[in-house]
């Protein structure tokens, strides 16, 4: 059981705070609240024997991406969203939402929790650290999956920057 | 030792948070929140897999999944300021450009 606690309170925490992003009125809270989850699926990973992803979800999530969202929500002065009027799609996304919950709830009525998997046996190569492996596995066997996924990245650099700048003095010149 | 079912149910639980804020919530900074959530949900399958098969090819698709989070939030917001702009709204009920 107390080798269960850290999972229970990193789980529960990263559940938590996903509930508090989606039950916020104002934005901002939020962001803060999606913050929290971030660190705590970052304690997760840390738990499951992945360090360096967990070093690496602080550094982009928590350090990069949530302050670009904290940026625009500033920026764009986002007041708290009030009660406004009920949309015409609203009873649907409610109906669609409600499906998806008992989906969950049926499958996790259904599920058994303490299957007996067949334990994986260690493999007996000397293991380097978590970080020496992913570095050796992600130069080599996924090198290709790597450079798309720079060309990904100057892709949405590009694209960040025409987004964002609107009709500026590419149209006038 | 944790179960590998409790990280699954964990993970399809975040997932399910996710998938209902982008359901309900207007507001479009919200909704491109709860795609994080579920983007994270999918991590923790992942790495909950690689530590259970003792394999590392689990981690190295997290890292591709946070690069490819990472240029949606970049676009995303892009798209969420010139949509600011063009209509002072940020309330996804009011982006009916394309409607016939």
């Amino acid at each position: 059981m107390i080798q269960q606690l850290p999972f229970f309170y990193f789980g529960g925490m990263a559940l938590v705070c996903a509930i508090l992003v989606v039950t916020s009125r104002v934005a901002i809270y939020s962001a803060m609240a999606l913050l929290g989850m971030f660190v705590h699926v970052a304690g997760l990973f840390i738990i499951l024997e992945a360090p360096f992803l967990a070093g690496v979800q602080l550094l982009v999530y928590a350090g990069a991406i949530l302050v670009l969202y904290l940026f625009v929500v500033m920026l764009l002065n986002l007041q708290g969203g009030g009660a406004t009027s009920l949309q015409k799609q609203t009873p649907w996304a409610v109906i669609l939402s409600l499906i998806a919950v008992g989906e969950l709830g049926y499958l996790l009525v259904k599920t058994n929790f303490y299957p007996k998997l067949p334990a994986i046996p260690h493999p007996s190569v000397p293991t380097l650290g978590n970080t020496e492996t992913i570095g050796m596995v992600l130069y080599t066997q996924y090198l290709f999956p790597f450079e798309v996924a720079s060309i990904v990245l100057l892709i949405a650099l590009v694209g960040a920057i025409v987004m964002a700048r609107g009709r500026g003095r590419f149209r006038q010149e | 030792m944790v179960p590998l079912s409790w990280y699954v149910a964990l993970s399809a639980m975040m997932f399910v948070t996710g998938l209902v804020g982008v359901l309900i919530r207007r507001n479009i900074v919200v909704v491109l929140l709860c795609i994080e959530i579920m983007l994270n949900a999918v991590n923790i399958n992942f790495v909950a897999f690689s530590d259970y098969l003792h394999l590392i090819d689990g981690q190295i698709f997290v890292f591709f999944v946070i690069t490819v989070a990472a240029a949606e939030v970049a676009i995303g917001l892009g798209i969420i300021i010139s949509l600011f702009r063009l209509r002072e709204s940020v309330n996804m009920d009011d982006y009916n450009l394309l409607k016939l």
